[in-house]
Order: structure tokens, then C-alpha cells, then sequence
């Protein structure tokens, strides 16, 4: 199987060139696959947000190799980089961040809106496919404010998918829901990858989630601890 | 979405409309600065142009007359004077020299409209036991009434006037108890005396211009004076009346005559309006620095507002550039809107203070002109002064991290 990322030895610092320069992450090497669903587990404060913000392409680590489809990264413009995560990666955060000034429907059409420029019918049609398949056709025209978490969650995932992402990453989308809500919005994530084929990387801190995907990270301080395949889940594919 | 509208603008308008109380505020703000511009601006411009009009068709641009007569000391030789204290000496009514050469030059110059002579003196108005004393304009009406437009201030009789004719003012007529068509005695100190019927009764606007000056034919007012076939002024107007002085010091320079322009004999109302445009110019960079500041303000908390919206919005892919437009169009936005109701507003006062400030009988005080130019430019300006305002905060908006907007 084609790599669809690899990291070869990240190193994160932050406050470099200060007293109190410290790094978080000690050398990551690892290798995401193709239709994977993988879970990133560990304690607080062991880096996994920092790990999956340069993933992400939202931060850039202090030393190390970063490649999408084999293309390094790590030499991209700024520009490049925002062309590039808006093109291939998809966002879904801890706190539901919607666009409180839009609605539903066009919370899901902003990142096609950003990258056309001007809106069209075949966003809005993409927009209320998304939402139908979330099962939240019925709130398309409803502000952010107007719903409760979980259905918030559901169209940040609908709105994550709209470009058609080769990568998904979550930082603990269910993090912040009562248990059946993170029940609908995980079962969401994984219907679409087993469906679509859209690769997903979730940092979650619930076990029981963790068991239900297809391999499970484990970061402790900053280094790798674990990486094994969840032989259950896909023998039960 | 309105599809004609780039993500830009969608974003800044709906950040508008969702701020609703931020912008209402600003908004009302900046409706209150550009209303005050729009309305001073207005008045100023009236009041000068009223003044500059009313001026300009009651007196001429420049008026030429003879030079002054001087007395001069005896001297046995250099430094040493015979007479110590030098009287004025009493400033006979003259003639001006070779006037009809004076005359020719001036009509031969391209920046003279129109040069006319004038024959003025003064004189006794009799009738009856009344008298007034009076200042009579001799001159040929076809070219004078072009300058002083007498005709337009007629309220009785007309203003064609015959050598034994003469248009006198409202007080005057009334001082002397007489009305169009009565006849009156004019003298002059030095004997001349002529039996003239009144053609026409003006109002100049003014009660001493009307109480004093009257109108007769050039060749009356020479009979009069004694000045047979001479003239005291040649009164001129010229293709810019504000190049009016520059005119006036190159005629008194190569011409044996003095040149008075208009701006010199108004010079304190020149410079009441200089001052008056000076401190309306620093009222107006006053109100455009506060607007500035008001929405620069307005945008600052907007952007820690939405540092959240922002951080997601970079990380789906949308560039720094992007973002910095969202602002500088809110900035734009909240100019142009505001600079829009201020021009209502502004507007609406002149109305009302058109409509209730009246002179004590009724009339107006002065016809407003109000150009749409200043209503255009205000908000051209109101604009620019928005995007200005919205660069700070934009520029902080583009530069935000989106680990940090979305952790923080
Ligand atoms: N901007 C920053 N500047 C300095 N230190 C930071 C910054 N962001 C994170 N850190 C530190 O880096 C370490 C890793 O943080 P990170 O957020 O990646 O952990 P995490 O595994 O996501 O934790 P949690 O499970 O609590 O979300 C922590 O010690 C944190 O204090
Ligand atoms: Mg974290």
C-alpha cells in the first residue's frame, strides 16, 4: 500500500532560541496508509495536538520530514501550504467551531466557497448532500447558535468532508459530547470511511472508541510508545 | 450567498450584520461626524457664495481713478526741507487723464470683460423742504448695469434712463417723501443744478446704499460736476475675479491711474474667509480622524471577537490575503454606509434650518446651494478613511496563527 503520509524524524520545540525552550515532540517517525482509520491515544500533554497541528499543516515542526503522496513538505511556501491543506485535509476540533455568522448549510459550502471564490449551485448541492448524509437536511438553514453539540459536530464533520479530503483529522471530536452524541458523531466518521474510503486521524482519550478503530497510536511524552493493529476491527470489516 | 459576491464580502457583510450593535454604533457615529461636515460645508458654502455674488453685481471688479494728488515739499537741496509738517491737500474731484486712451487699453485686454467710465460726485437731492445729501453715478447703462445690476434691484418704475432721468433707492424716495415720476432738485457744490425725474426706485439690500446712491446718465452727472467731457473712474470686470488684484497692480504699474480690485476694498471679508475655510478644513481632518479611530476600534475588538472564526477559516484553506480583505471591506463598508446616513442626515438639517431660519420679515436668509459633489466626495472620502482604518486591525486578523486562534 502507497504511503499516504510519512513522517520521518519530527521534532517540535516551541519557545525556540528562549530560556525556556522546550521540546514536545522527540522524533516521530510514522506512516499513515490509505483508507486507514487510526486512533492517536496518550496522556494530556504528551503532544498529540502539537503532533496532528503539523500534520494539519497548521504548524510546521522544528526539524523532520513531512510527506504527502511521497512530496515533501517541509520546503512549501506559506501560500502553498494553505493551498494545500485546503485542498487535502479536513478539520474536525474539539469545540464545534462553527461559523456562528452562517448557516449549517453554509458552514459546509466555506471551505469549497474559499477555494472557488465565488458561491454556486453545486456547493449548495454538495452542502445539503453532506447534511442530508449527517442526517441534519432539515437544520440546513439554521445558525450554528440554534443547535445543540452534537448536530454542531455533525455538520463540522459535513463541512470537513466537503472538499473531498484524503485525510481527516479530529482532535477529540467527542470530547466534548454526552456519550450517545459521540456515539452518532464516531459511527458518522467511520461509515464514511469504510463508504467513501476517506482516511481518518482521531486523537480520543475514550477506550472504547479507541477499539473500534482499525490501528491505535500511542504517544507518551512526546515519543511513540505504540502503534498496533486493531486485529478485531478489521477482521470485522 | 448571493452568488455575484466573493467569499470576501459575503464574510465581511455577514460579520457586519452579525455584530449589529457594534456596527449600529459606529455606524450613528459616523452618521453624526459626516452629517456635521456635510452641513457646514453647505452653510460655508452658501454664505460665501451668496456674499461673493452679491458683491460682484453691486460693485465693480476693479475700479480705476485718477491718481492721488501729493503735495510736495520744497526742498533748498537734498536732506534739507523748507516746509517740516506736509498737509494733505484736499482732493479735488478730477478727471482722469487721456481717459479714452485708458479706456481703449482696457477694452483691449483679454482679461477685461467689460470697461465702462463713470462720472461720481456728490450732490443735494431737493424737493420740496427735504433734503438729503447723496452720491450721483453719472454712467452709460448698457455696459454699467452689466457690473452693478441695478435693474435686478428695481422694485418700482424701470431703469432706462433719459438725460433728464434718475433711479434713486428705497430711503432715499422715502426720506424725501417722493415716488416714480416726481421730480427733484439735484446741486452740486459747485453750482450745477438739474430738474430731474425719479424713472426708478431700487433696493440694494443695504439701507445706506440706498439712502445715498442714485443713478443718472453719464453725460447728467458730468453736466452736474463740471467734468464736461471728463469721467472720475473707469469701472472694469474681468474673466477671473479672483485674478481680480493681480489685474489691478499690473494696470496701476503701466497705466498713470490707481487700481482698486474688489478683493482689496473687501479685505477683512477675504481674509473672515480664510479663516472660516481654515478652521472648517481642520474640523473636517478632526472628524475624519475620529471616524478613523472609531472604526479602527470597532474592528480591533472585532477581530478578538472572531479569532476563533478566523483560525478555522485558515485552517480550511483560506489565505492570509483573504482574510485582510474581510476587514478592509468591513472598514470600507462601515465608512461608505455611515457617510451615507450622515449625508441624509445633513441634508435633512439644512432642510429644517432652510426652512425655520428666516429673516425678521419672512424671507429667506439666503438661497442654499448645496452641490452633490460634497454629498459624492464625503462619501468617497468616508470610504478611503475606512479601508484606511481597517488596515491595523486587518493586518493583526491576516497575521494570526491558527494553532493559536483555534487553542486559544
Ligand atoms: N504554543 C505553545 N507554547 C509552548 N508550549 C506549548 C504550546 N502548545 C503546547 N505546548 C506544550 O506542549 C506539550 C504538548 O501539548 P499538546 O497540546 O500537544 O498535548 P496533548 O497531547 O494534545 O494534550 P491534551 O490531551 O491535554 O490535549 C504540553 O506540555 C504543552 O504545554
Ligand atoms: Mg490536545
Amino acid at each position: 500500500m502507497a504511503d499516504l503520509l510519512a513522517l520521518e524524524g519530527i521534532r517540535k520545540s516551541y519557545n525556540v532560541g528562549t530560556p525556556v525552550e522546550t521540546e514536545v515532540l522527540h522524533g516521530i517517525d510514522v506512516t499513515i496508509h490509505p483508507r486507514e482509520f487510526v486512533a492517536l491515544m496518550g496522556p494530556s500533554g504528551s503532544g498529540k495536538s502539537t503532533l496532528l497541528n503539523i500534520i494539519g499543516l497548521l504548524d510546521r515542526p522544528t526539524s523532520g520530514r513531512l510527506s504527502i503522496h511521497g512530496e515533501d513538505t517541509t520546503q512549501l511556501s506559506e501560500a502553498a501550504l494553505t493551498s494545500l491543506r485546503g485542498h487535502t485535509i479536513g478539520f474536525v476540533f474539539q469545540y464545534h467551531y462553527l461559523i456562528s455568522a452562517f448557516t449549517a448549510r453554509e458552514n459546509v459550502m466555506m471551505p469549497m466557497l474559499l477555494d472557488r471564490g465565488r458561491p454556486d449551485a453545486t456547493m449548495e448541492r454538495r452542502a445539503d448532500e453532506l447534511l442530508d448524509w449527517v442526517d441534519l437536511g432539515r437544520w440546513r438553514n439554521n445558525r450554528a447558535l440554534n443547535m445543540s453539540g452534537g448536530q454542531q459536530q455533525r455538520v463540522a464533520i459535513a463541512r470537513a468532508l466537503a472538499m473531498d479530503p484524503l485525510l481527516v483529522l479530529a482532535d477529540e471530536p467527542t470530547g466534548n459530547l454526552d456519550t450517545a452524541s459521540a456515539d452518532a458523531v464516531f459511527e458518522l466518521m467511520q461509515r464514511f470511511n469504510r463508504e467513501r474510503g476517506t482516511t481518518f486521524l482521531i486523537v480520543t482519550h475514550n477506550h472504547d472508541l479507541a477499539g473500534r478503530c482499525d490501528r491505535i497510536i500511542q504517544v507518551v511524552d512526546g515519543r511513540i510508545t505504540e502503534d498496533r493493529i486493531n486485529v478485531l476491527e478489521r477482521h470485522s470489516q | 450567498m448571493k452568488p455575484w459576491l466573493t467569499f470576501a464580502w459575503i464574510a465581511a457583510l455577514r460579520f457586519l450584520a452579525e455584530g449589529r450593535m457594534q456596527s449600529g454604533f459606529i455606524l450613528s457615529g459616523i452618521a453624526i461626524g459626516v452629517g456635521v461636515i456635510v452641513f457646514m460645508s453647505a452653510m460655508l458654502t452658501s454664505v460665501q457664495t451668496n456674499f461673493t455674488n452679491r458683491v460682484l453685481t453691486s460693485q465693480p471688479q476693479i475700479q480705476l481713478l485718477a491718481p492721488q494728488e501729493v503735495a510736495r515739499p520744497l526742498r533748498w537741496h537734498d536732506g534739507v526741507i523748507e516746509a517740516a509738517i506736509v498737509q494733505q491737500p484736499t482732493q479735488r474731484i478730477l478727471s482722469i487723464d487721456q481717459w479714452q486712451t485708458i479706456l481703449a487699453a482696457m477694452r483691449a485686454r483679454p482679461d477685461v470683460v467689460i470697461a465702462t467710465p463713470t462720472v461720481s460726485g456728490s450732490a443735494l437731492a431737493v424737493r420740496g423742504d427735504a433734503s438729503r445729501s447723496i452720491g450721483i453715478f453719472g454712467m452709460q447703462a448698457d455696459d454699467y448695469f452689466r457690473i452693478v445690476r441695478v435693474p435686478n434691484y428695481i422694485v418700482a418704475g424701470n431703469s432706462e434712463l433719459g438725460s433728464d432721468d434718475i433711479l434713486v433707492g428705497l430711503e432715499l424716495a422715502k426720506d424725501i417723501g417722493a415716488t416714480i415720476g416726481d421730480k427733484i432738485n439735484v446741486t452740486t457744490a459747485i453750482g450745477g443744478s438739474r430738474t430731474l425725474t425719479i424713472k426708478g426706485i431700487f433696493d440694494l439690500g443695504n439701507k445706506g446704499a440706498n439712502a445715498r446712491n442714485a443713478y443718472v446718465a453719464l453725460r447728467t452727472a458730468q453736466s452736474l460736476l463740471g467734468l464736461l467731457g471728463g469721467v472720475t473712474t473707469i469701472d472694469l470686470t474681468v474673466t477671473d475675479v479672483y485674478a481680480a488684484e493681480t489685474i489691478a497692480q499690473d494696470i496701476q504699474a503701466t497705466l498713470p491711474v490707481e487700481a482698486d480690485s474688489w478683493i482689496k476694498t473687501n479685505a477683512q471679508i477675504f481674509t473672515a474667509i480664510r479663516a472660516q475655510n481654515l478652521s472648517s478644513a481642520l474640523i473636517r481632518i478632526f472628524v475624519g480622524l475620529s471616524v478613523a479611530f472609531g472604526i479602527a476600534a470597532v474592528l480591533v475588538v472585532s477581530v478578538l471577537q472572531r479569532s476563533k472564526d478566523i483560525g478555522i477559516l485558515r485552517a480550511m484553506g483560506c489565505a492570509r490575503g483573504q482574510i485582510l480583505r474581510v476587514f478592509l471591506i468591513q472598514g470600507g463598508v462601515l465608512g461608505f454606509v455611515g457617510s451615507l446616513a450622515g449625508a441624509l442626515v445633513g441634508a435633512a438639517a439644512l432642510m429644517v434650518w432652510h426652512r425655520y431660519a428666516r429673516q425678521a420679515d419672512g424671507s429667506e436668509l439666503f438661497p442654499l446651494y448645496i452641490q452633490p459633489s460634497l454629498f459624492v466626495s464625503s462619501a468617497a472620502l468616508a470610504t478611503i478613511t475606512g479601508v484606511i482604518a481597517g488596515i491595523v486591525p486587518a493586518l493583526r486578523a491576516a497575521s494570526l496563527d491558527p494553532v493559536d486562534a483555534i487553542d486559544g
